[in-house]
């Protein structure tokens, strides 16, 4: 009876132990966590966490694209007019601060850059961006906002780890501001024994200051995100909200058809 | 109005029942037997009264393909073929055509939910033995359903001509260049140039909206004349028609009409609400029904990370990338489809149902389903290291249920057969 008491005792206290021991672990992991999230280390795990029915980031987004992305990049299938009353843009507003002059509202979003200087300038003409949220998913639009950082080898100066050697240069910098990318070098197997090396990005170093804060310019990417997902399927709202309606007018309409089958089978025995 | 039936099955339609017909409906019937057919068919057609569950998928199968035509016609309205215009027509019904989104999306969603509810209607024949005789022609209309299907399914894929689809149609129109000696020339007549290019996405529409619909409908018509013709097995594996009352009609058997048409109503309503839940909610089902590389136009110039073919076809993808030798990969997967030919000949167990077969052919079946599955599963990963050695495996499961089926299933021990089928009414 005495050892049995103690070997309950023995193992409430070893279940506690454990637990104690996990939870400063995750308390440990969870600032670790924090650490590499501010300096990048985890950056393949960072999630756009956007939401299209929040129509003022959406806004907010349309407003970026116009500053910062329509000088190169096209939304080709996007009519001015349709992303007014999707985001519901004020008519005269729309005219006077989003729609380039000269162009009408019933036009598609059209960069003025031609195609053949952009080539000259970039090597290759900037992707329109109406489905590129469809394409290449929300976070890798995320990731690749968030990872440029500056290269000298680079033509453009800055280079990045969601698309190596792109031919984007690092437009946003002026206000995300400039950071480095520290590489550490790891050896791996080569062929036939040799040890060959790799370099595998460590972590982001601030070099200088932009206008946003990090927890501001992680926003204002988040927005414009959020609005190339909307650009993607502009109808996408609206296919939710009438999913409901349809999938709750099936049930009943399954429930009744259910019913009768259920009377015309009594005769069957 | 009464339809005398020679063998006296009930003798007034249920609409109908001690009303006067109209004139109108009297003088077609004169000319057109409209009551006729639907007391032969429907009201006088008996079938077993013990089908379950799995016997719903007949019937689902028809009202997908009536909603293929019928979404396939008003895309055709928007669609405007050719290497230019396609992908930007498809967007611009997603975007600009008045619920266009809906029309596009059930097609896309329709498409796989048909392959679903085939593939379910013939693991149902594998389940109760309705391939057995005399269902053998049934059984082989039924392939040459499913064999006009995927031909349907694979030229349909090509046509938004999104990078996905460029590239899986020159991945299976090269298939055809490992036959020998005449190969090469035979690409080159399917594509209609030396490239998948504008040629072949013309002939892939007209094949698409007009040739295989029309020959998919009439392989549908004989396999239901097939069908009425010998009569629906069931979960028992018994000839009801063995089994006659003194009216002359099957004592295990009851009208289609009402009985199953109302039962299958509550079978398509339920399919409808997992349609519409995907429709709805998750149109693309991440990447499984509409793949993302697919969001951007097609490019002879930029290959997508991994080719997959969709979902539907990878089984047997799976078991073409299994082989090293791409001659011999490509013979193995038209064994792997064609096998299913040869099933009412492989099978030679005393019984059709599973419920009165012994272990052997259980595990035979259980296996063959989840090899299917597998591959299916690896058909989607990269034909690399240990993907490929459990291709290897599942491959050798799969072709092993057909081919060693003649054996297995002869001395496999069989349980006594019923003499009237399991029914318990509820």
């Amino acid at each position: 009876m005495r050892t049995e008491l103690r070997r309950v005792w023995q193992g409430t206290a070893l279940v506690a132990a454990a637990l104690l021991a996990a939870g400063a672990l995750a308390e440990t992991s969870g600032a670790a966590a924090e650490e590499a999230s501010k300096t990048g280390a985890d950056w393949k795990s960072w999630h756009a966490n956007t939401d299209v029915t929040d129509l003022p980031s959406v806004q907010r987004g349309a407003r970026n694209f116009r500053n910062y992305c329509l000088g190169c990049h096209s939304l080709k299938y996007e009519r001015w007019s349709r992303l007014g009353s999707d985001l519901a843009i004020p008519e005269k507003l729309l005219e006077t601060d989003l729609i380039p002059p000269g162009d009408k509202p019933t036009q598609y979003i059209m960069t003025t850059m031609p195609a053949a200087d952009a080539e000259t300038w970039f090597g290759k003409v900037p992707p329109d961006l109406s489905l590129m949220a469809r394409a290449r998913g929300r976070d890798y639009l995320y990731q690749f906002l968030t990872t440029f950082y500056v290269d000298p080898a680079r033509p453009t100066g800055a280079n990045n780890l969601r698309l190596p050697t792109t031919a984007m240069p690092h437009v946003l910098s002026e206000l995300e501001g400039l950071k480095a990318a520290v590489f550490r070098d790891v050896a791996k197997p080569g062929e036939g024994g040799a040890v060959g090396h790799e370099q595998v990005f460590d972590h982001f170093e601030p070099l200088a200051q932009g206008r946003l804060s990090p927890a501001e310019y992680q926003a204002f990417v988040r927005d414009t995100v959020n609005f190339l997902d909307y650009v993607g399927e502009p109808t996408q709202a609206a296919r939710r909200s009438l999913g409901v309606w349809v999938v709750l007018f099936l049930l009943v309409f399954t429930w009744l058809a259910w019913l009768v089958k259920r009377e015309y089978w009594k005769d069957v025995h | 109005m009464s339809v005398k039936n020679a063998s006296g099955a009930p003798a007034t339609l249920p609409s109908t029942k001690g009303a006067t017909p109209s004139p109108l409906w009297a003088w077609i019937n004169k000319r057109l037997p409209v009551d006729q057919f639907i007391q032969d068919q429907l009201i006088g057609y008996y079938a077993p009264k013990n089908f379950n569950i799995w016997y719903f998928f007949g019937s689902i199968a028809l009202v997908v393909l009536a909603l293929q035509l019928l979404t396939g016609i008003f895309l055709t309205m928007f669609y405007k073929v050719g290497e230019t215009t396609s992908f930007d027509s498809v967007e611009y019904i997603m975007r600009e055509v008045n619920y266009g989104w809906l029309i596009r999306y059930l097609h896309s969603t329709g498409a796989s939910a048909f392959f679903i509810v085939v593939y379910l209607h013939m693991f149902r024949a594998f389940l109760y033995g309705s391939y057995r005789k005399p269902r053998e022609l049934l059984w082989l209309f039924g392939m040459a359903v499913y064999l006009a299907l995927m031909a349907e399914a694979f030229m349909g894929y090509v046509l938004p001509w999104g990078n996905m689809s460029f590239w899986g149609a020159q991945v299976i129109v090269n298939l055809f260049g490992t036959i020998p000696g005449i190969g090469p020339g035979l690409v080159e007549w399917i594509r209609g140039d030396y490239g998948i290019a504008d040629a072949t996405l013309n002939r892939f529409f007209a094949l698409h909206v007009v040739a295989l619909p029309l020959g998919l409908l009439l392989l549908v018509v004989l396999h239901l004349v097939a069908l009425r013709t010998t009569g629906s097995n069931n979960p028992d594996g018994i000839e009801i028609k063995e089994k006659l009352g003194p009216d002359g009609k099957p004592l295990d058997g009851i009208p289609f009409h009402p009985y199953y048409t109302v039962k299958d109503v509550v079978g398509i309503g339920i399919f409808f609400v997992l349609l519409a839940i995907v429709v709805f909610f998750v149109p693309t089902l991440g990447g499984l029904f509409l793949e993302s590389p697919n969001f951007e136009v097609a490019n002879p110039l930029s290959t997508p990370e991994h080719i997959a073919p969709v979902w539907y076809f990878t089984p047997f993808y799976a078991i073409l990338r299994a082989v090293p030798d791409q001659r011999w990969g490509a013979l193995l997967m038209l064994l792997a489809v064609v096998s299913f030919l040869f099933v009412p000949w492989l099978d030679r167990s005393p019984v059709k149902s599973m419920r009165y077969r012994g272990p052997l052919s259980r595990i035979a079946l259980a296996l063959f389903a989840l090899s299917f599955v597998a591959l299916g599963y690896l058909g989607l990963q990269p034909a690399e290291g240990l993907y490929v050695v459990l291709a290897r495996i599942f491959a050798a499961i799969y072709f092993a249920f057909f081919w060693l089926m003649p054996f297995y299933s002869k001395f496999d021990p069989v349980k006594p057969v019923p003499e009237r089928v399991v029914y318990h009414a509820h």
